[in-house]
Parts: C-alpha cells; structure tokens; sequence
C-alpha cells in the first residue's frame, strides 16, 4: 500500500493493468509493425514514400479522397447545423422525437444504410421509377456507381456526428445573449451571423474535424456506391493488401493516415474536450 | 448625448396584463412614467417585475393593455426596433467580443460609419471609467468592470429608455454601494429615463426619483421614497419598504415605524403606555428593543445606539411614547 500511495496511482488501476498490458500491446504491436513494414518492403528505405511524389495513380486516388472527405465535411456540417438548429428551436416534445430519429440512425449498420441507398437510388429504384413516372427524365438518372452515390451515402451516414458537438454548443448560449442583441437593435439574420454563429463556432470546427476524420477511414460505402470507379485511400489499401501484394505501399499509406487522425485529434482536443465531442449532447 | 434622449422617454402605460396560461404575471398595471425619471420597480420574487420590464422590452408580448413611448402605442413594435437600452440580469456580453465590439455594437448594427463609432466608444469608455480594457473580453474583466460595460453597451445608441434588471444583484455589498452611487451620477449626467428592477429596498429608497412597489403582479403603491416610507398605504407596503409595527385602535390598522417610538425609565405626562422589555439587539447605529406593552401587544422600537446610553435588561419597566403624525393610518 505504502509504494502504491507513492506512485499515486488508484488501486483499482492494477486490476485493470492485466488487460490494459494485453489491449496495449495487441494494439500498439501492429501499429509498430506497419510503420516498420512501410519502411522496409519490398527493401529498406523511403521509396514507399517517394512513391507520394512520383506515382500518378496514387496522387490521383489521394486526391479523391481528400476531396470526397472535404465535400462530405462541408455538407455534413453544413446539414448538421440546420438539424441542431431546428432541434433547439423545436418543442420539448418535438425536440426529444428528433433525437431518438437521430439516434437510431446511429444504431443501423453502415451495411444496411448503404444496401438501402443502391435500392432506393439505383437504375430500377423507386427513386428513378418516380422521375421516370413523372416524365421528369427520359432515363434514369446515375445517382449511384459514382462519386455523387459515395457522396450521398457518407453524407448520410455522417450527419449525427455532426450534429451532436454543434447542437451541444448551441445548448451553451446563454438566451438573454441573444435577446441583448436583438435589444442592441441587431435582427435576426444581423443577430444569427455576428453572435450566434460565432459562439457555435467550436461545435463546428469538432463537428467537421470529426467527420473529417471518420470519412477518410470508409471503406464500405465508397466501395459499394462508388461501384469500383471512385477509388479512395482505405480501398486502396485494401486492394494492395489482398490483391496486388504491395503491403509497403499499403503499410506507408495505412502511417499516413494514422499521422493525418492524430494530427486533427490533437487540434481537435485543443478546441474542445474529446469527452464532450463523443459525448454528444449530454453534458 | 443629454441633448438627444432628453428629446423623449415619456412612458404611458394601461391595463397591462400577463397571462401565462392561468398564472397572472402582470394582472392590470396602470403607470406613467416621465422623461428622464429615475423609477424603481420593488417588489419580492414572483411579483412580476421582470416580466413588466421584459413587455417594455418588447421580448414578451402583453396579453391585454397597451404601452404608449411619447404618446405613441410600441406594443406592436419588435424589440430590436423599439431601441431601449437594456442591462441584463448576467449582463448578457457579447463573450466573443472585446469591451470595444461589445460598446459599438448597438451602432455598428446600424451601420453607422467606422469613424463615428470609434468616437462613441471611446465617450462611453471615458463615461464608465474603463480607460485601458478596450480589447480585454468579458471574460477577463471583474464584475463590476462587467457591470459597467453592460451599462456602457447599452447607453451607447442614446437610447430615451434605459431598463435594469437587478443590474447589481451579482455585486458584492460593498461594490454594489459604490456602483449605486456610479449609476446615480450616470443618470444625472446622461438624461435618460431610467426603469429599474430590485427587491432590495435600500437600493430602491437610495437611488430613485420614484419608487413603484409591487405584488401579485399589481402595483402596491407609487410614491417617491419619502412618500413610500413615512406614508405607507397598506401593510404590505409598510413592511417591504422598512420595518412597522401595526396598532389596532378605533376600528382601524395604523403602521408606527420603530424609530418613531420614544422609549425611556420611568414615566412622564404624555406617554401613550408602559411597556416590559422582552429583548434587545445591537445593529451597531440602532438598538432594537422588543417591548411588551399593556395596550397594543408587542412593539418594536428602535434607539440610537449612542444616545441611548447603556442597553436596557431584559424585564426593565419603560414608558412609550410617539407623536400624532408618526402614526399612519393603512387601508386595509
Ligand atoms: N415563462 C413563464 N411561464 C409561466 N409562468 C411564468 C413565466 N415567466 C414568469 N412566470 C411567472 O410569473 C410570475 C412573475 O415572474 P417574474 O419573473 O416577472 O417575477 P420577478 O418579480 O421578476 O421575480 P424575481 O425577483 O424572482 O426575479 C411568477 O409567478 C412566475 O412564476
Ligand atoms: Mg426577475
């Protein structure tokens, strides 16, 4: 007991400390383990990462991923706050629908949202039928098999997760900061751009960082909506690991990616605390 | 700036009503307030003062009645048109802005030139004595360089009325003396009429022209602090704003504030009664005696605690007497 107060630490830790040892090394090992591979396969050295400067196909693929991830940042975001928005403006009992809609939302798998997208949106979809029906298009339109269906479906997917920092930062202004501004003579949209946009602005920047982090990490809905034509990073480290055999450029792709998470993390906990961000709105 | 919002802040108000649901807030209130007055709304918590302020403001719509700004109804009108200044309860600062953004808000909302905003800002800094702080932000300023700033922001359009609620209620009581005597002076200066929330009644007696006291949502009585002190109407009024005692005599209440009341050893020819002492309290200025008297029950009384010599045991027979004017007759 005595060393145990000296090292300050709770004892309930070295009940923990067994498995924190294995999650630990089960984790960090492998993490090790790529930085290493990307470094040394096929031979040691920086090719794999030459390879960012000097490989056409990959600059391309990278570019649609940070593309796809920025448009599906900025329509998340910009979705979410109209939902948060509606949400605190909303009645009680309005307010506490909206919010169980949202949640459920979370609990469905990323599969079943995806699956349901290609039906509603595809060729044959109810969708189509409907703009066909009305004579709106002659044929189909080619919402899906392309980067509008990825678009859509992480868009989708994304919205709770932006919703719940932003709505949680609009559930800190104080009311009668608003009234003293509408008192000062400012008007609603006056009121809306100088005060309350300003004050929401952290819910924003950990909304889009977050969903900036999730979306560069997807795999199924870019795989199955995009049709194989829409190319982005975590397809294609997939496809080095299981198909072509290049684990070094997989590994090197799989150390930029972890870099670029712990890098917005670190700003984002710099902003915000991580608590509150998957805390959503409870606070 | 006096030269301005002199020109008008005449307030009609009649019939004014609240209603939430079935709860009255404001049950009918009748007052005319003058351009340039200082008018204190005083009463407990629940009494409606703040929603009265608040249909002023124009953020609560009112149920029944009509406000009248220089002779012209403003019920209609939206807050941010109505351009009464108003200092909240919390001050309500803009926290993302400096001291100079908060002040100039009110004109940069109008779109006025950037050159005559500075120019104003910096008159109301000088006004509040915040010299120094333009670019701090709420945040990093006390609470009574908060105070000031709010009072600051919301003179800053001129605007002929200017409304506080409890604006000191976050002060401690030696700060809120002294930003009391700040506001007073400010009033004097800039003209404005000003309506002014409390329920503490020093506060009230010490700073305004008129004193309005309120109950249930209806106004109790109106009168300057003078009036509202030596001629209380109902016993209501009588004890919010001071102490009383209340004798029962021909049929009637009258209310006898303690410090009215003679009280010594032994007896001489014009006493009203004799009395036994219960208890007594030192307030440091006044001694309170608590006297069991013979013909209206149990009085209080208080005594300068320097002239009054040594304090009084408890079981002292004394005489008590008072004056025919001390005595004030009450309505109910
Ligand atoms: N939004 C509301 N809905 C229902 N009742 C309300 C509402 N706002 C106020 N009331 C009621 O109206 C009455 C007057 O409230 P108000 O806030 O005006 O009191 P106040 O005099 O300002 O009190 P305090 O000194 O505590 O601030 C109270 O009984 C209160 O419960
Ligand atoms: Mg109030």
């Amino acid at each position: 007991m005595q060393t145990l107060r000296r090292l300050n630490l709770h004892p309930g830790w070295w009940l923990v400390l067994p498995f924190l040892l294995v999650v630990m090394g089960m984790f960090l090992g492998p993490i090790l383990n790529i930085l290493w591979l990307s470094v040394t396969l096929p031979e040691p050295g920086l090719d794999n990462y030459a390879a960012l400067f000097e490989s056409e196909p990959l600059r391309r693929m990278l570019w649609t991923t940070l593309r796809i991830c920025l448009i599906t940042t900025v329509m998340s975001v910009i979705l979410g706050y109209s939902i948060a928005y509606a949400m605190m403006h909303a009645s009680g009992a309005n307010r506490n629908w909206m919010i169980s809609l949202l949640l459920v939302t979370f609990w469905i798998s990323v599969l079943v949202r995806t699956f349901s997208w290609l039906m509603l949106l595809g060729r044959n979809g109810p969708v189509n039928n409907a703009l066909m029906g009305a004579g709106l298009v002659s044929e189909p339109v080619e919402f899906m098999r392309n980067e509008l269906g990825v678009l859509i479906g992480m868009v989708h997917y994304m919205i709770p997760y932006a919703v719940l920092p932003i709505l949680a930062s609009m559930q800190n202004i104080d009311n009668r900061v608003i009234a003293a501004s509408r008192n000062l003579g400012a008007g609603g949209a006056q009121t809306f751009w100088r005060i309350y946009l300003p004050l929401t602005r952290p819910g924003i920047v950990a909304g889009a960082i977050l969903v900036f982090i999730l979306s560069l990490g997807f795999f199924v809905t870019p795989a199955i909506l995009g049709g194989g034509r829409v190319l982005m990073v975590a397809e294609y480290i997939s496809v080095q690991v299981l198909i072509t055999l290049r684990w070094g450029t997989a590994a090197m792709l799989a150390v930029l990616l972890l870099g670029g998470v712990l890098a917005l993390m670190f700003i984002l906990s710099r902003l915000i605390p991580l608590s509150q961000v998957f805390g959503g709105a409870r606070r | 700036m006096s030269a301005d919002s002199a020109q008008s802040g005449g307030l009609a108000i009649t019939g004014l009503v609240k209603r939430y649901g079935t709860v009255e807030a404001v049950a009918g209130i009748d007052l005319e307030i003058q351009r340039g007055e200082f008018l204190t709304l005083l009463g407990p918590s629940g009494s409606g003062k703040t929603t009265l302020l608040m249909m002023i403001a124009g953020f609560q719509d009112a149920t029944a009645g009509d406000i009248l700004l220089d002779g012209r109804s403003i019920v209609a009108t939206p807050a941010e048109k109505r351009n009464f200044g108003m200092v909240f309860q919390g001050y309500a600062l803009f926290p993302h802005m400096s001291v100079r953004d908060n002040i100039g808000y009110a004109l940069s909302v109008r779109k006025r030139p950037r050159r005559e905003i500075a120019g104003r800002v910096e008159e109301m800094i000088d006004l509040v004595q915040l010299q120094g702080m333009e670019d701090r932000l709420p945040a990093q300023l006390s609470g009574g360089q908060q105070q000031r700033v709010a009072l600051a922001r919301a003179l800053a359009f001129a605007p002929p009325v200017l409304l506080l609620d409890e604006p000191l209620g976050a002060l401690d009581r030696k700060l809120r003396i002294e930003v009391q005597a700040q506001l007073k002076d400010l009033h004097e200066r800039v003209g404005t009429t000003f309506i002014y929330v409390t329920h503490d009644q020093e506060e009230a007696l010490s700073m305004s022209d008129r004193v309005v006291i309120m109950q249930s949502g209806r106004i109790e009585q109106v009168g300057t602090p003078q009036e509202l002190y030596s001629r209380p109407r109902t016993r209501f009024a009588a004890t919010f704003l001071g102490k009383s005692n209340f004798l029962h005599r021909d049929g009637r209440v009258w209310a006898l504030r303690p410090e009215k009341i003679d009280l010594h050893v032994g007896s001489s020819g014009d006493d009203r009664t004799t009395g036994k002492i219960l208890s007594q309290t030192y307030f440091g200025s006044v001694l309170n005696y608590r006297v069991e008297t013979t013909e209206f029950g149990v009085l209080e009384v208080d005594v300068d605690a320097w002239r009054g010599g040594a304090a009084l045991r408890p079981g002292t027979v004394v005489s008590i007497g008072w004056h025919d004017e001390a005595v004030v007759p009450l309505e109910d």
